[in-house]
């Protein structure tokens, strides 16, 4: 009688890009028990999910606006990941960022967009860089894990954010806990008139043609990746990890506060608690299902702006809760980090 | 009476014949030393016996009966107990709760009960443990004992220790050596892995030599004496490299003065070590791995500050500067583990370049040309079977250790440190890392090589220095030198006549 062993033996290099794709059938062949739950037409679900919110401009349109701060987070959550550095907090820094737009939106009163413009992008990227010091010097200072120092920053920026809004910065003249809006020279201008797809979208493409660039072309990005993948080598090396993991700490950081400086100058216009609504921790998704390039966090993004979309369109069309685009989601996630995990492994028959 | 015979043990891993035929017994109520140098076969047999391995070829058989050892599980339950140089303990739990980890019956545990019934167990075997202390808190020593406690608590009848005195300092070796006599007497029969000989001579009774996977011969320790066990331990056969005469060696380029390294947990792992290279030689350091050998590379990588002590490198002082800055004043550097010397990840253009990456920039962005003609004129020069874009991790181990020595070498560095260059290739890397290493001593460079290769330090070497647990136990020329001399000093014994300060 043969038997099977499980052995490590990687997968050839072609496989890793393919995952993604195969993760997607995969999931809906396992979400095929919740949308049968719910009573509806699994294939009708899927068209709605994927084909319908191609079929109007509005919809396509708003895919893209879905997928504009994901950019953003994914592209800082793996620029960090590439560096070994855990950052889980682009939840926390985004929300810094736009903290720091609201406020700068309000103080730039009168100006004009060409000054306000670079400004916001500025003061929403410090904003983040500032979020994301405490926990990188405690990791790179004191070796302090970052995974749990980055997301409790994420729970103390909620309570500053509701302190503020329901203290100082409280619209008087709004019935809700929002802070004043920002100078009009202050918004993101709009790509597409009359649509909620604003420059941020350009913002975060440029992003991610710039962490690749660092990433791959930059003696920045040589040592990091040498940081992140074997730290006491790339110390025998002569890399400062400690440095080297500081900096990309600190740009994650900046770079999910774009996402957070974004919504406000594009989206909302002002400060409201639970601006972020998860992108921040979507971000994660993203960026891992991306494989942590660029590019695929860009694809990636893009997929998650239209299953966002899609989900509304399936419960406005089939009548079901928008819950079950997160299941999809999640489903998702859990399908293609198991599948990462299986291409390091083979199964062996034994005679 | 047996409590253990292994009969014509044979296990291969791939092509490697880590143990070829090997007959082993223990009668009861002994101490039988299994003496050998790494990588003799000691740990395999070991592991073997203990259920980790499983043995291409042989029989096992405890108390005069055959069985089937095929998990720890099944050695347990045949009363077999083994202490590993790495505790297996639960850090957070206590004592008490470490030791019957496994072997309780029930659901519930009493932690009054457990904490009385080890507490018991401490008297009987006379070892003395606190159950209730927190593992985490105990000293290496005091966890050693938990370990041993942990055995006889199951009801081991015979106690497998691996090298238990390589990680205690000299106070606690005799209180180990105490408790295990007293445990013999009580019927305990013990196996003990070594490669200390005076450890051997003091407590065994019958002392079994393994050398390069085959059974040299079990004597008796009455019947021998320390340099008997040394030539059998270290005997060599003829090596391949021709070494050149060895011109007269030029100015002192590398100084290493009153070196020390104190652990976080006040072991001392370097005891004033004092070296002179010369331009154009090559002195070996001998010794068996653990004798502070990893302390001294990495001191001298910029991995590790030395407690005491300067390192002056052709009028640099390098004392615990950084890699870049050793690199920069002339330091080839070869890793002791070449997989910590290289990232598996990148490709071997880009390992290639790390190291001196400042001269692969322009204004911060790679200069891919560069670093592309770089890899593939050393790809060439050194005979690396792979292609500048290949990631470093696919290579085998001559490739990769061909990568470190191309990336340092390509500096032409007045100074190579090579730790262990050799371990674990095969027959045709070895000797092209030798020939590169005797390449640049003819070149001028001066060249320390770490080693626990006999073969390799009798003949590549200008000069021989033995380490031996963090201290210096000799210098001599290389044709001075032989392999019992060497061997008796890499085991610990004293050369008294060259010595007197003992």
């Amino acid at each position: 009688m043969s038997k099977f062993r499980i052995e490590k033996a990687p997968a050839p290099a072609w496989v890793r890009p393919a995952i993604p794709v195969a993760a997607v059938v995969v999931t809906f062949v396992i979400t095929l028990v919740f949308i049968a739950w719910v009573k509806v037409n699994p294939l009708h679900t899927y068209y709605y999910f994927l084909v319908a919110p191609f079929t109007s401009t509005v919809s396509m349109i708003e895919l893209l606006v879905k997928a504009t701060p994901l950019f953003l987070t994914g592209a800082a959550v793996a620029f960090a990941f590439k560096a070994g550095y855990y950052n889980i907090g682009a939840e926390g820094q985004l929300t810094a960022g736009a903290i720091a737009g609201a406020w700068l939106g309000v103080v730039l009163e009168g100006s004009t967009p060409w000054i306000s413009l670079p400004l916001m992008i500025i003061c929403g990227f410090l904003g983040g860089v500032l979020w994301a010091m405490v926990p990188a010097l405690l990791k790179v200072k004191l070796g302090v894990d970052e995974v749990v120092t980055t997301l409790l920053m994420n729970s103390i920026i909620v309570y500053i954010v509701s302190y503020l809004l329901n203290g100082p910065w409280r619209d008087p003249v709004s019935m809700w806990p929002q802070s004043p809006d920002i100078d009009q020279s202050a918004m993101f201008f709009k790509l597409i008139p009359r649509s909620r797809l604003h420059f941020g979208f350009i913002l975060g493409l440029i992003t991610l043609a710039v962490i690749w660039y660092l990433i791959n072309r930059s003696g920045f990005g040589l040592k990091m990746r040498a940081a992140g993948s074997n730290a006491e080598a790339a110390r025998f090396s002569g890399v400062n990890v400690g440095n080297t993991i500081l900096a990309t700490a600190l740009i994650s950081g900046g770079i999910a506060g774009l996402a957070g400086v974004g919504e406000v100058a594009g989206i909302h216009f002002h400060l409201i608690p639970g601006l972020s609504s998860n992108l921040g921790y979507t971000g994660i998704i993203v960026a891992t299902l991306g494989a942590l390039n660029p590019i695929g966090v860009g694809i990636a993004a893009l997929f998650f702006g239209l299953i966002e979309t899609g989900s509304l369109t399936v419960s406005r069309a089939l009548g079901v809760p928008v819950y079950l685009g997160q299941v999809v989601q999640a489903a998702l996630l859990l399908v293609t980090l198991g599948m990462f995990v299986l291409t390091n492994y083979r199964l062996k028959r034994e005679g | 009476m047996y409590v253990i015979q292994m009969k014509n043990i044979t296990k291969r891993f791939g092509n490697l014949i880590a143990n070829d035929q090997i007959d082993f017994d223990l009668q009861k109520g002994e101490i039988h030393a299994l003496l050998g140098e790494n990588g003799a076969g000691k740990t395999t047999l070991m592991r073997t016996l203990y259920g980790l391995y499983s043995a291409d070829e042989g029989r096992i058989f405890i108390n005069e009966k055959p069985v089937h050892i095929t998990s720890p599980r099944d050695a347990i339950r045949n009363g077999i107990g083994m202490v590993t140089q790495h505790f297996t303990l639960v850090s957070p739990l206590t004592v008490a709760e470490n030791i019957v980890l496994g072997a309780t019956k029930g659901i519930s545990i009493n932690p009054r009960e457990i904490s009385k019934s080890v507490a018991e167990a401490s008297r009987k075997f006379c070892i003395p443990v606190n159950p209730d202390a927190v593992v985490r808190s105990l000293s290496v020593g005091e966890c050693q004992r938990v370990e041993i406690l942990k055995a006889l608590y199951r009801q081991a009848k015979v106690l497998i220790m691996d090298e238990p005195t390589a990680v205690l300092v000299p106070q606690e070796v005799d209180a180990l050596f105490k408790s295990l006599k007293q445990l013999v007497e009580q019927g305990l029969s013990v196996i003990f892995i070594s490669h200390k000989l005076y450890e051997v001579m003091e407590i065994c009774g019958r002392i079994t030599v393994l050398r390069g996977g085959k059974l040299i011969g079990t004597v008796h320790r009455a019947e021998t004496s320390e340099k008997e066990l040394a030539k059998m331990m270290v005997g060599r056969e003829t090596f391949g490299v021709v070494r050149e005469a060895g011109k007269d060696p030029g100015e002192p380029i590398l100084s290493i003065n009153n070196l020390k390294h104190v652990r976080n947990d006040g072991f001392e792992r370097l005891k004033d070590i004092s070296l002179n290279l010369h331009k154009g030689e090559i002195l070996s350091i001998a010794g068996v791995s653990g004798n502070g050998q990893s302390e001294l590379v990495k001191i001298l990588s910029g991995l590790l500050k030395p407690t005491e002590g300067k390192i002056v490198l052709d009028g640099i002082d390098i004392t615990g500067a950084s890699p870049t800055a050793i690199n920069a004043a002339g330091m080839g550097r070869t890793p002791e583990d070449r997989h910590a010397g290289v990232i598996g990840e990148l490709s071997v253009a880009e390992n290639l370049a790390l190291e001196g990456l400042d001269d692969y920039l322009n204004r911060g962005v790679l200069d891919r040309k560069k670093i592309r003609e770089h890899a593939q004129e050393l790809i060439e020069e050194y005979q690396i079977k792979a292609s500048p874009e290949d990631p470093v991790g696919k290579l085998s181990g001559g490739n990769i250790q061909k990568v470190v020595m191309a990336r340092s070498l390509s500096r032409n560095p007045l100074c190579i440190m090579a730790a262990q260059p050799t371990r674990g290739l095969d027959v045709g890397a070895t000797e092209y890392v030798r020939k590169k290493l005797l390449e640049q001593r003819n070149r001028g460079a001066g060249v320390l090589l770490i080693s626990e290769d006999l073969d390799e330090v009798l003949g590549l070497s200008d000069r021989i220095a033995v380490i031996y647990e963090g201290r210096i136990m000799d210098i001599m020329p290389a044709s001075e030198a032989t392999e019992e001399k060497l061997g008796l000093l890499m085991a610990g014994v004293l050369d008294k006549e060259k010595t007197p300060t003992f």
